[in-house]
């Protein structure tokens, strides 16, 4: 804040130096982790480092703009890459040739019986049935509904599974899978920001947290359309695969090199282009009106702002972003595995970058991104090589080595992120790069 | 006879168990928000920390040879619940107090509940390794009750396995000293004061730090409770209440978040509403298969919800609730 206040700050407390030292120490880490570990190995993290990057901005739009609280993050990725798998995965020819799209037809017809019931029975006041009456037949209109829905669907998947193992894809190219990604998970952020915006914020956490995990039971669970547990792979690259660059006649860590690097240059670029949108929103109007309601709704209300039209806004833009983000991540490892979803990685990561970096912040947002997620990786080779040494130690000691190093040191990452966020509410809850707040 | 014995086993039981468990760490989740309005994320660790300590007292009890006809888990239990309170204190001394001191809003104190949860969880990997350990560190196997009903006219026993009991017992005591201790003593009384206006009760000479302190042992003990009777029930393993802290949340919430007798309520509620959507109703009207027409037999399956979505029901109360109720069945502490 002093930094705010007093424009010509020097040294630490200038907001644009402070941003251009960590910058520059966070390139020297790229380097020094690319030369230890190799080109290949830091061109994949960096690569996923930019996704996480994506939906690291989609939740600063929310959180750092809006103060909206999301922690349905990781469900909007698992959404974003389900997305990506229906759009660009190779056409399943065995599925459109049974009858499995006749059946989901029907399912789908029911569905919209179903539909059709809730929305005949909310009307029922113009009938003059009111009060608990009307509750009463909205409730009946959905238990039959879903009972309707349920008679379909339920054979259709069972047929799908035996049949034809799964819907498969269009097979289109990948990266309209992305921004079908964003398309699906704005539809869905529409409906939750509809439901539950209005709470207030340690109800909103924790409806939304729900709410991610009941995305992940289904995604999940709905092996007809996601092949669930079963995982689906390989997902086509936007680029070519290193497979294909070896079939060229490249080196084998040549071919991974390039390809990564090509694959890079895209999310690069899609990172880029949010960024320089999101950038100018912030300054304009919209993001000025974006912070009066963020620090004061009330007031902003009072001044004929729409406050939770604007929020919902704000919900499903940040949402496009980590759909995009999640179908890109899932694209770049070939492979989309509902059960590789954990809150821990996926949600509470995301989380602790846009702390860690400066919650409404875009510079300071992908600092953290890439920041945390370098830490996030590093932490098990690091820790493996602390307890080798504590084993060496303890062995010599006579006490034994240590058992189970590999699966233990891999845990050491949830325990930095758990310091790196603690130290960072502590000592510094605006983030490494705060946001800058003009005055006068 | 047996579909009613079988009803008993699958669902009365099972959620009577599952409630307890709810119902136990729904009332440290609420206590903490109804005192400190914050929600606290770590709780279900803490749960986890709870039953890690009992197992390794558990363990080294077994090794000194003392062997009780009891699980010796529950027999170190008093020790635990000690241990994780004071645990408790700690965590609210190292990470929430100094924030509470700034003055940070009741979402920083929820991001940093989560920092508290990762560091809890990582470390007990850390020391624990990832895997599925059983809590019967001396080799006392799992008594199984066998109630037989054939004096009813059943042909299959209803079955209850001693954690169980054990269970039942405890969670009835804890539920009973609670009410006796928020009604009756000074403590408690001034624990419900400052639930409902914190200034307030201040002004009126509480001692709000060491009502805070206090709200911190219970909720710690309790947890170690619950994540130990877990434990016993099922087995040990690091993300034995990481999964179940949202149900809780939902219990509490229902309930009425701060308020003790709203969780109790909430987590039973939970409990049975996730138990009796996955029920399989045929095994229950398969008589009526006698009295309908032919063709019209009963499907196999009958559930209202498939298995896989058991968790998803508790999501869908709490989604509902905030929506239609969000101060919950017994008007909690929201504002």
């Amino acid at each position: 804040m002093s930094a705010a206040s007093a424009p010509l700050a020097q040294g630490w407390n200038s907001p644009l130096r402070r941003g251009l030292l960590l910058f520059a120490a966070m390139f020297i880490i790229v380097v020094v982790v690319g030369m230890v570990q190799g080109t290949a190995s830091i061109l994949l993290i960096l690569t996923q480092a930019t996704g996480f990057a994506l939906i690291a901005l989609g939740l600063n739009i929310q959180w750092g703009y809006g103060g909206l609280f999301n922690f349905a993050i990781m469900g909007f990725l698992m959404v974003g890459g389900a997305s990506t798998v229906f759009l660009s995965y190779p056409v399943n020819m065995a599925f459109w040739e049974s009858d499995g799209p006749m059946m989901l037809g029907r399912a789908l017809i029911a569905f919209l019986v179903g539909v059709v019931l809730v929305l005949a029975a909310r009307r029922v006041d113009r009938i003059g049935i009111t009060g608990k009456w009307r509750a009463t037949i909205v409730a009946l209109a959905w238990f039959a509904g879903y009972i309707i829905y349920r008679t379909q669907i339920d054979p259709a998947a069972a047929y799908i599974e035996s049949t034809a193992g799964f819907v498969g894809g269009l097979g289109l190219h990948p990266v309209l899978g992305w921004l079908f990604g964003g398309l699906v998970s704005a539809v869905i952020a529409f409906y939750i920001g509809k439901i539950s915006l209005g709470l207030r914020t340690d109800y909103l956490a924790i409806a939304t947290i729900g709410i991610s995990e009941i995305l992940r039971a289904l995604i999940k669970n709905m092996d007809w359309l996601t092949r669930g547990t079963m995982t689906v792979s390989p997902m086509p690259w936007p680029t070519p695969l290193p497979q294909q660059l070896q079939a060229t006649g490249m080196s084998i860590p040549d071919s991974f090199m390039y390809a990564r690097l090509m694959f890079l240059g895209i999310a690069v670029l899609f990172l880029v282009v949010a960024f320089v949108l999101v950038q100018r929103a912030y300054g304009g109007p919209w993001g000025r009106m974006m912070r009066a309601i963020r620090d004061n709704h009330i007031s902003a209300g009072s001044m004929g702002k729409d406050v939770t039209g604007r929020q919902l806004e704000l919900f499903i833009f940040g949402s496009i972003l980590m759909g995009i983000g999640g179908a890109i991540l899932a694209t770049f490892t070939q492979i989309f595995d509902p059960s590789g979803y954990q809150p821990i990685n996926h949600t509470f990561m995301i989380w602790v970058m846009v702390i860690v970096g400066g919650a409404g912040n875009n510079w300071g947002v992908v600092l953290g991104a890439f920041l945390i997620y370098i830490v996030w990786v590093i932490s098990d080779p690091l820790a493996q090589m602390i307890f080798l040494n504590l084993s060496q130690l303890t062995s010599s000691l006579g006490w034994g080595a240590i058992p189970e190093i590999d699966s233990r040191a891999l845990q050491m990452r949830v325990f930095v992120l758990g310091v790196v966020i603690t130290i960072a509410l502590r000592y510094a809850p605006k983030g490494l790069i705060p946001e800058v707040v003009k005055r006068g | 006879m047996d579909e009613l014995i079988f009803f008993i086993n699958r669902v009365l039981i099972s959620g009577t168990v599952l409630g307890s468990i709810y119902a136990l760490g729904a009332i440290g989740v609420t206590l903490i928000f109804g005192i400190l309005r914050f929600a606290h994320f770590a709780h279900g660790d803490m749960m986890t920390m709870g039953a890690f300590i009992a197992f390794v007292l558990a363990t080294a009890l077994a090794a000194m040879g003392i062997i009780l006809p009891l699980p010796m888990a529950f027999v170190v239990m008093p020790v635990a619940m000690v241990l994780t309170a004071f645990i408790a204190l700690g965590i609210d001394k190292g990470f929430y107090a100094p924030l509470r001191a700034r003055g940070a809003k009741p979402v920083t104190l929820l991001i940093a509940s989560i920092g508290v949860t990762l560091m809890i969880q990582g470390l007990i990997r850390l020391i624990f390794g990832s895997g599925t350990k059983s809590v019967f560190v001396a080799g006392e196997s799992k008594d199984i009750f066998r109630f037989d009903m054939s004096w009813a006219g059943g042909s299959r026993p209803i079955n209850i396995t001693e954690p169980q009991l054990i269970m039942f017992v405890v969670t009835a005591l804890i539920v009973v000293a609670l009410h006796f201790f928020l009604t009756r003593s000074r403590l408690g009384k001034a624990m419900r004061a400052m639930a409902d206006n914190a200034d307030l009760a201040q002004v009126s000479g509480i001692n709000t730090a060491l009502v805070v302190r206090v709200t911190w042992v219970i909720a710690g003990s309790l947890a170690c409770v619950a994540g130990t009777m877990l434990a016993l029930d099922v087995a040990l393993m690091p993300d034995l209440a990481f999964n179940i802290v949202l149900p809780i949340f939902a219990a509490a919430i229902v309930g009425g978040l701060g308020h003790a007798y709203g969780a109790i309520v909430g987590g039973f509620l939970i409990a049975f509403a996730e138990t009796l959507a996955v029920f399989n109703w045929t095994a229950v009207l398969r008589p009526l298969n006698a009295v309908l027409p032919d063709g019209m037999a009963l499907p196999a399956n009958l559930a209202l919800v498939p298995t896989e979505y058991k968790l998803t029901v508790a999501f869908v109360i709490l989604v509902i609730t905030l929506l239609v109720r969000p101060t919950g069945i017994f008007k909690g502490a929201s504002s």
